[in-house]
């Protein structure tokens, strides 16, 4: 829901923009007609003053994204546009702005000057969302940046591979203060119910202490063993035991 | 025939580990005695509408399965009976009995009757090398006419003919049966009679319950469930049909046992951190923390002879091991050697514990979990299941001549019984996925 309001709004603003962008070419090109038709010419007729049209197409883009300027002018002896420099008469130019631009061209003659400006809007990229925006989307960083942690059969050690791994667990958990979560102790199939309920309990348990050794407060995490009563992967395999032996984060609303 | 030669090699094992400290050991009461023969001729319907004819099938069928399986009578064959069969003791010819083909040295007979809905059963037991007074035992029973009065009377009988004849132990026929069935969905706490009969669901969590454990009077059911605050130990009442409150604590909480006096729980709990061994009083005060160690240590089962020791299992060396130790924690000593050695159960005697074990652990080595017993004086140990597929959680009969036990050998895993020899092995289940099974006290 809130994706599809956002693309409303978007949309909003590009049709607002582009209806701009309209009217300030038409207002241009009035402009240039009004002076383009003067009263009756005195000779030798003095050059007329020079008309100009600049349009960006489209007006605006996402970052790192192009746009194309396109522009018209008679009568200039001289065309530039500002960050551009000199310019032919007529033509176009891609450009890729980092940041909402007004492109501002200039026809001269020794009549006059001519001026016309395109906008080009670059949509900022999604900030970074502030820490309580959201739990959908505080959840959704939490599940890509905390990873489970796996161990080796009856074991609850956590190993050095996984102590990296928990590093950058404690990392994202540091920046992110007021979240709390629950990691889970699982087990593969072998081996006895009850016992497997105390393995994981061990496993989620050492998963918790050095996450509090690396600062984490311990009353931020709550841990359960699941023992091999919620398996991951229900084959007869290393390859599925290995996935069910880990210490589950679980994210708490 | 191959399976029958299996049986004959076992018993001359088991014979031969009487003489000689060989690995079989036999367990049980009345070891060493001859089974008695004994013969249970249907009982007579004196009646003979048609619903008489339904519940007198049902008391005979039930009669003759809990003598069967009371594993010290040696049932003489139908096929050996005299033509006629007595439905009471003016009936009686007990040279018909006692001599061959029947051989018999017990006679079990009786009759049965229904009169404004009441089902009346006579029964007697006879003994029949004592031409002069051959009456062992007469009974009457008179219970409204429905199908599970005719078991629950014929249970009684039976009872009453296993103590007479089976030194003075009380029988099964009337004890219950707790386990954990995911049948529904979910796994939940359900009971059943001893025999597998009358399968009903105890508990309606819808999460997870698991490892039920009876109190020794039979008024609650203690199990560990997932609550909102984890694992806990919870009450289910039988009395009352519905949970009753318990104290929670901390952390993770499973695997409860009940003393024999009733006045103590023993369970795992990981309320400071990684799991530990606690005691707690029935009513939930006085907790106790009995092990210390950062292993896993779980599932108790406490000495039902004297209550002042517990055995259960710890992971502290390594591959999980059977240790016991005194109640309030002291004197721990490892029990098994080797493997992978799990769910502990001590038998009514003291001298006995059940367990189950990988032997061998380890790669390429057979991963069969099969059920043991060991005499915790010698150390001595005898592997009573050899079937292949995980065998486990065998809970001891009240009488100790039986195991409970789960298995998966025929692919789902399933309650099973057995003698404590490992003879008579018989499965109970068939619906679903049933666990954990628990041999209530009485």
């Amino acid at each position: 829901m809130k994706t599809n309001g956002g693309e409303e709004l978007k949309r909003r603003s590009q049709w607002y923009k582009l209806t701009v962008a309209l009217a300030v070419v038409l207002t241009v090109s009035a402009c240039g007609k009004k002076k383009a038709a003067p009263p009756p010419p005195p000779p030798p007729p003095p050059a007329p003053a020079p008309t100009a049209s600049l349009t960006a197409s489209p007006n605006s883009i996402e970052p790192g994204q192009s746009t194309t300027l396109s522009w018209n002018t008679d009568y200039a002896t001289d065309v530039s546009i500002d960050g551009i420099g000199k310019v032919d008469p007529s033509g176009s130019r891609t450009v890729t702005p980092t940041q909402s631009t007004t492109y501002h061209l200039v026809a001269r003659n020794d009549t006059g000057t001519q001026e016309a400006t395109a906008r080009v809007t670059v949509n900022a990229a999604a900030p970074p969302p502030p820490p309580q925006q959201g739990n959908g989307t505080e959840a959704q960083m939490f599940a890509q940046n905390v990873q489970d942690v796996f161990f080796e059969y009856d074991s609850y050690d956590v190993s050095q591979q996984y102590q990296r791994v928990l590093q950058a667990d404690a990392q994202f958990l540091q920046q992110h203060p007021n979240i709390r979560f629950t990691i889970e102790g699982h087990c593969d199939e072998r081996g006895s119910t009850e016992y497997n309920l105390a393995l994981g309990d061990n496993r989620a348990n050492a998963t918790k202490q050095a996450l509090v050794s690396m600062g984490i407060p311990a009353d931020r995490i709550r841990t359960i063993s699941y023992g091999k009563e919620k398996p991951f992967c229900t084959e007869s395999t290393e390859a599925c035991w290995q996935q069910n032996r880990r210490a589950h984060f679980v994210y708490q609303p | 025939m191959k399976r029958h030669n299996a049986y004959l090699v076992l018993f001359l094992l088991v014979s031969s580990a009487l003489l000689s400290a060989q690995d079989w050991i036999r367990t049980g009461t009345g070891l060493g005695v001859e089974k008695i023969r004994l013969a249970v001729p249907d009982f007579k319907n004196v009646t003979t509408d048609s619903g008489t004819q339904n519940l007198a099938m049902t008391f005979n069928l039930t009669l003759s399965n809990d003598l069967r399986n009371a594993g010290i009578f040696d049932m003489v064959s139908r096929s050996f009976f005299p033509l006629t069969v007595p439905g009471a003791p003016q009936e009686v010819h007990l040279a018909d009995w006692s001599s061959p083909p029947p051989n018999a040295a017990m006679l079990a007979f009786g009759n049965l009757s229904i009169d404004a809905g009441y089902l009346n059963v006579q029964g007697w037991l006879y003994d029949t090398k004592n031409t002069q007074s051959p009456q062992v035992l007469g009974k009457q029973y008179r219970e409204s006419a429905t199908d599970e009065n005719a078991r629950v009377i014929a249970h009684r009988f039976a009872d009453e003919i296993i103590f007479r004849l089976g030194g003075g132990i009380q029988g099964i026929a009337e004890t219950k049966l707790y386990f954990v069935s995911k049948r529904g969905g979910s796994k939940e706490i359900w009971q059943m009679d001893y025999d597998g009969a009358n399968q009903k669901q105890l508990t309606h969590l819808g999460s997870i319950a698991l490892s039920p454990h009876v109190s020794p009077d039979g008024s609650r059911v203690a199990f560990s469930g997932v609550t909102k605050e984890g694992w806990q130990i919870l009450m289910y009442s039988l009395e009352l049909g519905r949970m009753v409150s318990f104290t929670r604590f901390g952390g993770d909480n499973f695997s409860p046992a009940w003393s024999a006096d009733g006045q103590n729980l023993a369970f795992s709990s990981s309320r400071t951190g990684n799991t530990e061994i606690y005691a707690v009083s029935s009513s939930g005060g006085d907790l106790r923390r009995l092990t210390e160690n950062r292993a896993p240590d779980v599932s108790p089962t406490w000495n039902p002879k004297t209550n002042s020791q517990i055995a259960w299992v710890s992971g502290r060396t390594g591959l999980p091991q059977i240790y016991t130790m005194a109640s309030d924690g002291g004197n721990a000593v490892r029990v098994t050697d080797q493997g992978y050695a799990v769910s502990p159960s001590w038998s009514p005697n003291g001298q006995f514990l059940a367990f189950a074990w990988v032997r061998h652990y380890g790669p390429g080595a057979p991963g069969a979990s099969d059920i043991y017993v060991m005499d915790i004086a010698s150390k001595q140990w005898a592997q009573l299941t050899h079937d292949g597929g995980r065998n486990d959680f065998p809970s001891w009969s009240p009488d100790g001549r039986h195991i409970v036990f789960q298995s998966n050998r025929t692919g789902k895993t399933q309650i099973w019984t057995m003698l404590a020899d490992g003879s008579e092995q018989r499965q109970l289940t068939t619906a679903g996925d049933n666990s954990q099974p628990n041999w209530s006290f009485k």
